[in-house]
């Protein structure tokens, strides 16, 4: 595979022994904006989460290349060093640990991969004065950087806080994960806006949404519709569009094997 | 590997030893010639000597306690006295080389120069260097140790002095006032604030040494002080015991932080009594973090005599491998409108072992008083332990109390978030055990803080993988 492009190759995913992602095939060249949508169960988060590599979702077949380099048996944290970014959805609280240590360490280490446990972490000041930098972009109040990571925060805050983590990262290729998820109209359109101010357009970017708003400011490219574990339509902004319009309904209709496919994982899921 | 290098050369900032040149080394063993010779040495007065010898019987009358730990000890096989320097000094410069040597590598003289009010240092069973602000000294505040102040200030000593734990209150409070030695004695004023930490120092040298100072801290009404105090010793084969006894007392609206910040070798036996009792409105907070030594059993305590006393303690234990912390906290609610919180945090490894043992006792007509306990216990691997033994007694229902206790593991969904943002596992857990006792290290001073964040990512080194 050629350079800076994130690829995604016959992935299949299982979490706890139940297949979930049947051979997912997916390229994203940096600078464009992909959206990924399909309905819920679709196997839209584990798509993201198995290309940052959590531990519970274990790939059965295939493989993940980043810049040509076949990262599927790579740790998460090498993954992150290696230019790969996850706003997640639901974000976990880690108490008592304030945003800006935090970020601070993940700053250092994605800066310098190399890096290791103890050694120096990137210079307080220089980092302050990023950080305010970016804070004040997303016009977040510069205090926030004190709170304790996700704890107690409202869900606007986890998704800035998500995209304040972003824009100092700096990644090649970010996977948003509903980032639009929980938050009002206002609050979509403001998320919209910062994805696109922090530098989007020159990450490779992986949407998940339902919503047309997020999209607003950063439109796609590419638009995937994952039903079933199985990208069955690739289009363009238009697609996306149409989903909106429509739902997922004509699809089902359309692909009765991945509809069919989808009812059985759900019915596995209430189990 | 550049970061297992400095490992190392943490670890040796406390696992030293030096050369023993002892001016005095007492034999081995207790019993009353040991307990009559500590005296002599001490030329001490003759109520002083009665109150150790009753104190020796006492101690011999008590059985172990069957509770807290395993305790190993042959009390014939330990040297119970032994005196380093003719004298305190008042500057570094005045102490033998290898004892300068010693402080100097624990950066004792340096923080004294930066942030402290005054200095004890104890080496073995003496302070071997003491220090005081001018300015303080002045207004009247008294920070001197233990044995020069029953020399110089008897009347104070003699009014106060195992008022708030006589030698009966355990066997180890018992061994400690037969063969006390060492320990800071201070005085407050009425209405002075002594703004800045007083700090001691307690390091153990020798092998099969017991350390046992006695400290005395009294806080007239109004006034306020911090006293911190960090202990350590070298790596042995054999046990050394630390048996202190600590007594408080806040008078009316006085406000005392005892702070302690202990980072024992692994054969230490730490049995120690700390006691307060708070005033009206007085309030007594315990800062008490506790990491290495083979077995800890501490439960700091506040008995509140008057209406309007407050208690707060504060208390992290970390159990690593061959360690049973139990550690906790004791409050006494004996007067209405008086309120106490109690914070716990544990976190075991390794197949160490952490428990938490508290005590809330409110008693009859006490009140409107409240009290709040919370303690969280972190385990981070299947071969740890970790326990709880909450004990409440009522004897008033008019009172408010909660307890709450939570175990938790280090959750799969918080290594996995901060290593996806390109932490190590072992970067990570360090961050999450970090963010645990934030509650604690919050509260103390800058440099203190930062020494345990330090020594809480010592114990986390090879946790992982």
């Amino acid at each position: 595979m050629s350079p800076e492009t994130l690829s995604v190759i016959d992935l299949h995913v299982s979490v706890e022994g139940k297949p979930i992602l049947k051979g997912v095939n997916l390229t994203i060249r940096r600078g464009e904006i992909h959206a990924l949508m399909g309905p819920n169960g679709s196997g839209k988060t584990t798509l993201g989460l198995a290309i940052m590599g959590h531990p519970r979702y274990e790939i059965t077949r295939g493989r993940i290349e980043l810049d040509g380099e076949d990262i599927t048996q790579l740790e998460p944290h090498e993954r992150a060093r290696r230019g790969l970014f996850m706003a997640f959805q639901r974000p976990v609280a880690i108490p008592g640990v304030r945003l800006a240590d935090f970020l601070r360490h993940a700053v250092s280490n994605v800066r310098n991969p190399a890096r290791k446990e103890g050694e120096e972490l990137i210079p307080m000041r220089e980092f302050r004065k990023e950080l305010k930098e970016k804070m004040d972009l997303l016009r977040m109040d510069a205090e926030f950087a004190r709170r304790y990571v996700n704890d107690g925060f409202s869900g606007g805050e986890m998704k800035r806080a998500e995209i304040l983590q972003m824009a100092m990262l700096r990644p090649k290729f970010a996977i948003l994960d509903e980032t639009d998820s929980g938050l009002d109209v206002d609050a979509v359109r403001l998320a919209s806006q910062s994805i696109a101010e922090i530098g989007g357009r020159q990450m490779g970017l992986l949407i998940i949404t339902h919503h047309e708003r997020l999209l607003e400011h950063n439109p796609p490219d590419v638009t995937h519709v994952l039903l079933g574990g199985r990208i069955v339509e690739t289009g363009g902004p238009e697609l996306a569009e149409r989903l909106h319009r429509e739902g997922y309904d004509q699809l089902r209709q359309k692909y009765p094997e991945a509809a069919a496919e989808e009812a059985a994982l759900a019915g596995q899921g209430k189990q | 590997m550049a970061e297992k290098v400095d490992v190392i050369g943490e670890i040796n900032k406390y696992d030293f030893r030096v050369d023993e040149r002892y001016v005095f080394k007492a034999q081995k063993g207790l019993n009353r010639d040991i307990v009559a010779e500590i005296s002599a040495m001490k030329n001490e007065p003759q109520w002083m000597r009665d109150f150790r010898l009753k104190a020796l019987e006492i101690f011999e009358s008590k059985p172990m306690p069957t509770w807290g730990g395993n305790i190993d000890i042959d009390f014939q096989d330990i040297y119970y006295y032994i005196k380093p320097t003719e004298r305190p000094g008042h500057s570094w410069e005045e102490l033998p080389e290898e004892i300068k040597k010693t402080f100097d590598r624990l950066g004792i003289p340096e923080a004294e120069k930066r942030f402290l009010a005054g200095v004890k240092a104890q080496y073995e069973s003496e302070v071997v260097y003491g220090s005081l602000r001018e300015d303080l000294a002045k207004r009247g505040v008294i920070f001197v140790d233990m044995d020069t102040a029953v020399r110089e200030y008897p009347d104070l000593v003699r009014q106060y002095f195992s008022t708030v734990i006589p030698p009966t209150d355990n066997k180890f409070a018992a061994l400690n006032s037969a063969v006390w030695s060492g320990g800071s004695f201070i005085y407050v004023p009425p209405g002075v604030n002594v703004e800045f930490p007083l700090q001691a120092y307690f390091r153990i040298n020798a092998a099969q040494m017991g350390q046992f100072e006695r400290t005395l801290i009294i806080v007239d009404e109004g006034a306020s002080c911090h006293y911190v105090e960090g202990c350590t010793a070298p790596m042995y084969s054999s046990e050394s015991l630390h048996a202190a006894v600590v007594e408080v007392i806040a008078k009316r609206g006085a406000r005392v932080r005892y702070t302690t910040i202990q980072n024992w070798a692994n054969n230490i036996y730490n049995l120690v009594t700390k006691r307060a009792v708070a005033y009206a409105d007085a309030l007594v907070e315990w800062v008490d973090g506790n990491l290495g030594s083979r077995l800890t059993m501490k439960y700091p305590a506040v008995y509140m005599l008057e209406p309007g006393a407050r208690a707060e303690i504060l208390s992290v234990a970390f159990a690593s491998r061959g360690q049973h912390q139990d550690a906790g906290a004791k409050v006494i609610h004996a007067a209405p409108h008086t309120s106490s919180r109690i914070v716990s945090k544990s976190i075991s490894k390794s197949g160490g072992r952490s428990s938490y043992r508290g005590l809330v006792k409110i008693e009859r007509g006490a009140k409107k008083s409240k009290s709040n306990v919370v303690c969280d216990a972190l385990i981070l691997d299947p071969q740890s332990r970790s326990d709880t033994y909450p004990y409440i007694e009522l004897e008033e229902q008019d009172v408010m109390i909660g307890h709450e206790a939570s175990v938790s593991k280090i959750g799969e969904e918080q290594l996995f978030y901060l290593c996806s943002r390109g932490l190590t596992e072992a970067e990570a857990s360090t961050m999450i055990v970090a963010g645990f006792i934030e509650p604690l290290v919050k509260e103390l001073p800058m440099e203190y803080a930062v020494e345990m964040n330090r020594l809480i990512a010592l114990q986390m080194e090879g946790s992982v993988g």
